[in-house]
This record gives C-alpha cells, sequence and structure tokens, in this order.
C-alpha cells in the first residue's frame, strides 16, 4: 500500500514486476490490436468506451488511496446528476506497478475506459496526440463548480499546450526533505536551509557513523528528486520548462551539469550511503533505514509520511521532521519553489458513449465530501475549499506545512518523467541511472541528455 | 474381395509407417502452435517495419527499426551481456545438474528422496523465486548486507546463481535420465578391465551422455536467450544498464518506453538468434543424425 503509493510520483514506473502472463497477455493483445487495427473497437464487449453508455468504466491507479474514489463512485452513482445522464460509473482498480502498460494496453482496445487516473502533461501527450481526448477547457469554463473547484496553478499544471484535459482527483504531492528529529537532536544539528549547511551537516553525519540521506536508488525516481530540486535551486524552474516543451538542447544549461556535479559530489562523499544502487523505495528499503536511524534524512514525496505511518507508526508520530529543500548559493532558483507531483488527474476518452456523465461524474471531485474523504485519508486535495478542512487532518500541522507550501510556491515543476512522457521519461531514468551508479560523469551525462528523442 | 483391399494399407503399415498415429492427432497442437506461436510471431515480424507507439495504427517505416538495432550501443551492450549470461549460465548449470542428475540416476533409495526435494525449486514460478532472493539479497536486511545488486559483478553472479538454482534441478532430470539408461553391463565391462569410477565416468557415462549434454544444452541456450522475469525483479536492468540483457532491453523498448516497432524488432532478432543457435548446436554435435548412442554394441 505506502510502496505503491511512492510509484505515484515514479510515474508507475519501476515497482513489482509484471506477471509473465500478464506480458504475455498484453503482449499478444497488443499484437491483435495492431494486426487487426481500431476496427474493433466499436463492437467490443460492454463496459468500456465501446459498451452501451449506460456504464462507463473509470481506470484507476490502485493504491491505498482507491477508497476515496470508490466513495465518489458510490456517492455519484446515487446521486440526482446520475439519474440525469443515465447511467453509473464502475471503478477498475488496475495495480499501481501494471498501471501505464495496461492503460495503454486498453486504449487501443475494445475494452478502453471512458475516464481514466493519469499524471497529466506530458505523460497523456500521446493520447492528445491520437485524438483520444475530450478537451475540457470550454467544459471547465462554462461550469461554475468546476471552474472555482480547485486551485488554479494545480489545474494548470495538468494542461497541454494551454488547453485542460484533465480533472485533480488526488492529494497534492510535493517532494519534502524529511528529517529524523532523534538523530538530529542527538547530533545537535538543524534541518539545513543552505547548500553549505547541508554538506556541514553530511559531516557531522557521516562523523557519526550515520548516513546522511536515505535513497532507493534502485528505483531510479527517488535519484531523479535530487536532479529536480538542484536544477531548480541553480537554474530556476525555466531550465526544465525549456526541455518539457521540447527543446533537447535545454539539457545543456549549465544549473543541468552544476546539479549533475552537486550530485556526483554527494555519491562520492557517501551521502546517500554506500549501497543505495541497491536500496529500493518501492519494497519499504529505504523508508526503513530512515526510520531506524541508519539514515538522517530522506528527501521524498509528501506520501513518506503515511509510507512511515503504516510501517514504522512511532517513528512518524513522535520523530519524522519536514523542511523544505535549502537554497544553492549562487543559485537564482526560488527557495519557496516545489517538485513533485501537483495531483492527479481524471481525463475523458474522447470515444466514450455517455460524455454528460463522465463530466457530472468529474464535478463530483469539486466536492467537499470528496475533499474531506481525501483529508481523512491523509491526503491534502487541490480543491479551493482544501484550507478549511485542513485541520480536520490526521495530521494537521503537517497538512497545513503540505499546504502551505504549495499555495505559496511560485513555481510546481512537475515529475521530470511524468512531464515528458514514458518515451522520453524512461530513457531519461537509464541515463539517471547510470550517472548514479558512477557509469557515467556529469558531463557524460548531459551529453546523453542532449540526444535523448 | 473387399476384405483383402481393407487388409491391403494394413499390412503396409506394418513397414516404415508402423506404430505412428495418423497426421490428425498433430491437429490441436498445429492450431494451438498456429494461433499463439506462429501468428504472433508473424505480427511481431510485420511490427518490427513500423513505428507504432500502442495507439493509432502503425506507421510503416521499412528497416528503420532494424537499422537502429544495428547502431544502437545498448544494443552491442544487451547482446554481450546476453552472450555473457548464457555463457555463464550453461556452465554454471551443465555441470552442477551432470554430476547432480549422475549420482541421482543411482539406485539407494535416500537418493529417491533428496532428488525430489532438489527438484522443488523447478516448480515455483520465477517470479516467487526472484522476489525471495531479491529479500535475501537486501543490502540492509538480508542475509547478505552487501552491495550484492548494486554493482556490476555482484548482479550478474546473483542473476546466473538465481537461475541456476531455479533450473538446474529440471537438467538435473534429464541427466538424471539419461544416465539411467547406460546399459549396465558397460560398466561392469570397465570394471572388469580394470576402470576406476574417474575412468568410468569419462569412458562410458560422459559419452553416453552425448545427446542429454545436447538437449539439456539447447534448452538453457534458448532459455538464457529469453530469460526475463528474474531480471525484471532482482536488478531492472541495472545497475545503469549493466544487467540490461536483449530480453529486458525489448521489455523496456515496448512497455516503457512504447516503442513497440523496436521492441517487435528486438525480439525477431531473439527469435532468429535463438532458432539459429539451436540449429547450429544440433548440427556441430551430430545430434541431428539421431545416430545412437548404442552403436557398436
Amino acid at each position: 500500500m505506502e510502496s505503491s503509493r511512492g510509484q505515484v510520483t515514479g510515474g508507475g514506473t519501476g515497482g513489482r514486476p509484471f506477471s509473465r502472463r500478464w506480458f504475455l497477455g498484453a503482449g499478444s493483445a497488443s499484437l491483435f490490436t495492431a494486426g487487426l487495427g481500431t476496427g474493433l473497437t466499436a463492437c467490443g464487449s460492454g463496459g468500456g468506451a465501446g459498451g452501451d453508455g449506460k456504464t462507463i468504466t473509470a481506470f484507476v491507479y490502485g493504491d491505498d488511496a482507491v477508497k476515496v474514489q470508490q466513495a465518489g463512485v458510490d456517492r455519484f452513482n446515487k446521486s440526482a446528476a446520475a439519474k440525469k445522464a443515465g447511467g453509473t460509473v464502475k471503478l477498475q482498480e488496475v495495480p499501481g506497478s501494471d498501471y501505464s502498460p495496461k492503460l495503454r494496453t486498453a486504449m487501443g482496445s475494445p475494452s478502453a475506459p471512458d475516464v481514466f487516473f493519469n499524471w497529466g502533461g506530458g505523460s497523456i501527450k500521446p493520447y492528445e496526440e491520437a485524438g483520444k481526448l475530450v478537451d475540457l477547457t470550454d467544459i471547465i469554463e462554462g461550469d461554475p463548480v468546476l471552474k472555482s473547484g480547485f486551485l488554479p496553478s494545480v489545474l494548470a499544471s495538468g494542461d497541454l499546450g494551454g488547453r485542460h484535459y484533465g480533472i485533480p482527483m488526488r492529494g497534492m504531492q510535493p517532494v519534502i526533505l524529511f528529517y529524523n528529529k532523534a538523530v538530529f537532536a542527538e547530533h545537535k544539528l538543524q534541518p539545513p536551509t543552505t547548500w553549505d549547511q547541508l554538506l556541514d551537516n553530511n559531516a557531522k553525519l557521516k562523523k557519526a557513523r550515520i548516513t546522511p540521506f536515505a535513497l532507493g536508488g534502485t528505483d531510479i525516481w527517488p535519484d531523479l528528486m535530487w536532479l529536480e530540486y538542484l536544477v531548480d535551486r541553480i537554474g530556476g524552474p525555466e531550465v526544465f520548462k525549456r526541455i518539457q516543451d521540447g527543446d533537447a538542447e535545454g539539457w545543456g544549461d549549465p544549473a543541468v551539469l552544476k546539479a549533475a556535479e552537486l550530485v556526483k559530489e554527494l555519491i562520492d562523499d557517501g551521502a546517500f550511503g554506500s549501497k543505495f544502487t541497491s536500496v529500493s523505495y518501492v519494497n519499504g528499503g529505504a523508508p526503513a533505514v530512515f526510520a531506524r536511524g541508519k539514515a538522517a534524512m530522506h528527501l521524498m514525496g509528501s506520501w513518506e509520511y503515511s509510507t512511515q505511518l503504516g510501517k514504522f507508526p512511532d517513528f512518524a508520530k513522535k520523530n519524522l521532521g519536514w523542511a523544505a529543500f535549502p537554497t544553492v548559493e549562487g543559485g537564482t532558483g526560488d527557495v519557496r519553489n516545489v517538485v513533485g507531483n501537483p495531483t492527479n488527474y481524471w481525463s475523458i476518452n474522447a470515444r466514450t458513449k455517455n460524455q454528460d456523465l463522465a463530466i457530472g461524474f468529474l464535478k463530483d471531485c469539486a466536492s467537499e465530501a470528496y475533499a474531506q474523504a481525501l483529508i481523512d485519508n491523509g491526503d491534502v486535495p487541490t480543491t479551493s475549499n482544501a484550507a478549511a478542512l485542513l485541520s480536520s487532518a490526521p495530521n494537521p500541522e503537517y497538512a497545513k506545512f503540505q499546504y502551505d507550501m504549495v499555495e505559496k510556491a511560485p513555481a510546481f515543476t512537475l515529475s521530470w518523467d511524468q512531464a515528458l512522457g514514458d518515451g522520453l521519461g524512461t530513457k531519461m531514468h537509464t541515463e539517471i541511472g547510470k550517472l548514479f551508479a558512477g557509469q557515467s560523469s556529469p558531463s557524460e551525462f548531459v551529453t546523453a541528455c542532449k540526444g535523448l528523442k | 474381395m473387399t476384405l483383402t483391399v481393407d487388409k491391403r494399407p494394413t499390412a503396409s503399415a506394418r513397414g516404415s509407417r508402423a506404430g505412428r498415429p495418423h497426421a490428425a492427432w498433430a491437429l490441436p497442437g498445429v492450431l494451438f502452435f498456429t494461433f499463439f506461436a506462429v501468428v504472433p510471431m508473424a505480427l511481431a515480424l510485420y511490427l518490427s517495419f513500423t513505428s507504432w507507439d500502442g495507439l493509432g495504427d502503425p506507421r510503416p517505416v521499412g528497416l528503420d527499426n532494424w537499422k537502429k538495432l544495428l547502431d544502437d550501443p545498448r544494443m552491442t551492450q544487451s547482446l554481450w551481456l546476453t552472450v555473457v549470461l548464457t555463457v555463464a549460465s550453461w556452465a554454471f548449470q551443465t555441470v552442477v545438474a551432470l554430476l547432480l542428475g549422475v549420482w541421482a540416476a543411482g539406485r539407494q533409495r535416500h537418493r529417491a528422496v533428496l532428488s525430489a526435494i532438489f527438484f522443488v525449486p523447478f516448480l515455483l514460478s520465477s517470479t516467487a523465486i526472484a522476489i525471495l532472493f531479491y529479500s535475501l539479497l537486501d543490502p540492509n536486511f538480508g542475509i547478505i548486507q552487501k552491495d550484492t545488486l548494486g554493482s556490476q559483478s555482484g548482479a550478474f553472479l546473483a542473476i546466473v546463481f538465481v537461475g541456476g538454482w531455479q533450473f538446474i534441478p529440471f537438467h538435473t532430470l534429464i541427466y538424471q535420465g539419461g544416465a539411467r539408461q547406460i546399459p549396465e553391463v558397460l560398466y561392469q565391462a570397465a570394471a572388469i578391465d580394470g576402470a576406476g569410477r574417474y575412468r568410468q565416468f569419462f569412458s562410458i557415462t560422459l559419452p553416453q551422455l552425448r545427446h542429454t549434454i545436447t538437449t539439456s544444452t539447447v534448452l538453457m541456450v534458448v532459455g538464457s536467450l529469453t530469460y526475463f522475469e528474474t531480471v525484471l525483479i532482482l536488478t531492472k536492468g541495472g545497475p545503469g544498464t549493466d544487467t540490461a540483457i536483449l530480453p529486458y532491453l525489448m521489455y523496456e523498448a515496448g512497455f516503457k518506453t512504447y516503442d513497440f516497432g523496436y521492441a517487435s524488432a528486438i525480439a525477431s532478432f531473439l527469435v532468429i538468434a535463438a532458432t539459429g543457435l539451436s540449429l547450429v548446436l544440433v548440427r556441430l554435435t551430430g545430434f541431428g543424425t539421431m545416430r545412437s548412442t548404442r552403436e557398436g554394441m
């Protein structure tokens, strides 16, 4: 449960494996789709976009937060809006690690979902290009509930070319610098606010034989978080924005090289210990190292809190501290900038037979009941009414920290792998993996990234 | 009259085709193979000449994917890693399975029990085995608290070892069967001639097992070429790209970067390579001529 949550930011990359049966099934399904073309879609069996239109299907990333979506579906199916649109919604839970490939295979098949969970931005770009998404811009503009229901920056983060294709449906997931309060107190340390302080802390921790940072290097996406924040702090959000907009030369920005060099220094200095390339976040390795005080800090998405609450409740309640990522001397990025996933979105398949029903369902995500369910689950909603609900969160202090962090952020950079989409994102992961494993130097990393297409 | 006509084919059937079943018996197998192997393979071959991201229709791109296959440095690295993995797995598995198989071909009762226990790993799914070893090798909480999977040599050895742990029982079984077929009189004759146990092993057992070795080798080589789950679970091709063998590269191209055209080219290449390799092996060892090991006896 918490491990699969970790993958929310990893974009479904890494994580638990596909079974052989799944692999073969998906492989042959896609091959058949290829051979037979998309003509089959129209006469597919019920449930999918080719269904009767009375029941529409929603694919959702299967993890602990699904209960919030399930409650939303149940509430909507009983509502007047559902009766008016003449149908119901059926939620289909897809195991987290299989989510992206399963969605991709299904979208080209007769059993395509009508509504589906995604990460916005690059993660839905291929679907937009293939004409499979409903452009929601005018619908949102014309609907008071949707128009004023969400934080505008979050709504915009999932955009493609300035058009909305998704409705926010989960909590915000900023990347936060977590620290172990007990270890910090014992060694008289403060959470670092500058890079020099961070290095200073590292030196003291290493002297005490404590690994400064836990890092799940096997999964690669925890490595990525370091680069995301460093590039932002050194060069500002514009550096990655340029890359995201399709200019591969953007990798040549000095901020990227500098960030890679700082990472390399940390690695060589032992800031992540000597075994991080075989430690995983997904299987609970890195969180355990952190909770047991073997590592003092952990740069991780906001779900780290619920991960620790699940696995090490005492640690989460007593000794888990959180702070913003420090500034880097000489850098131009605002210390208030945030990286991570603004949230997740629902998008609508253009092929759906009951668009009114789908839109009615999406509106439920702006309701107070939905936001309260997210709060109760330990998430911080991205709805405009969220601030008023924070005090009822399991840990109001933490919820408020997160909410303020996102609300006050001048820029919220979407996780690079999600922003670039699966194709480029995976290739970038490979290069990051090589950099962290010491197989390529910072300058080789930059050169390799410039060549990605 | 009719009776004699009816008898004729029966009589001729007693000749060369005696006791062989009618071709129709093969029909279910042939159909199954056609739908689930030949058709998908043909489709994959077709896809390898297209560019397809899994959405919309595949777009023909001619030989682009195959040219990329030749130029891609990752492909070169993968091919090399696959060759090394295949050779290392073959050496490890053959030596252990051959010795175990010959030992297990003995007739004492405790051997039967032990043989049954040895066979257990083969009954477990590859995924379960890989997850088990992944936990055992965890650098912080496993039984070997070393950075095993974080270094190339460590990760590689782990893959070879886990693969061996899983498949040695199967090959042991093959060798056990092969060794039990060796006529006892050969050993009796050798013993009379004063040959010791080692001499008997190298002069009788090993030559008599040569077809078994070929069979087992072909299975191992083809198996290594399609070795996938263990790599996916244990290392995900890492650290970096250090253990990204061909099937993993194919999976990554297909199901992570959604470049199904290129993935199909890699898949087709694997089919061609595996078929070619097994043909070469069979030819080189003289297995194809079906000469009996009992010739001249």
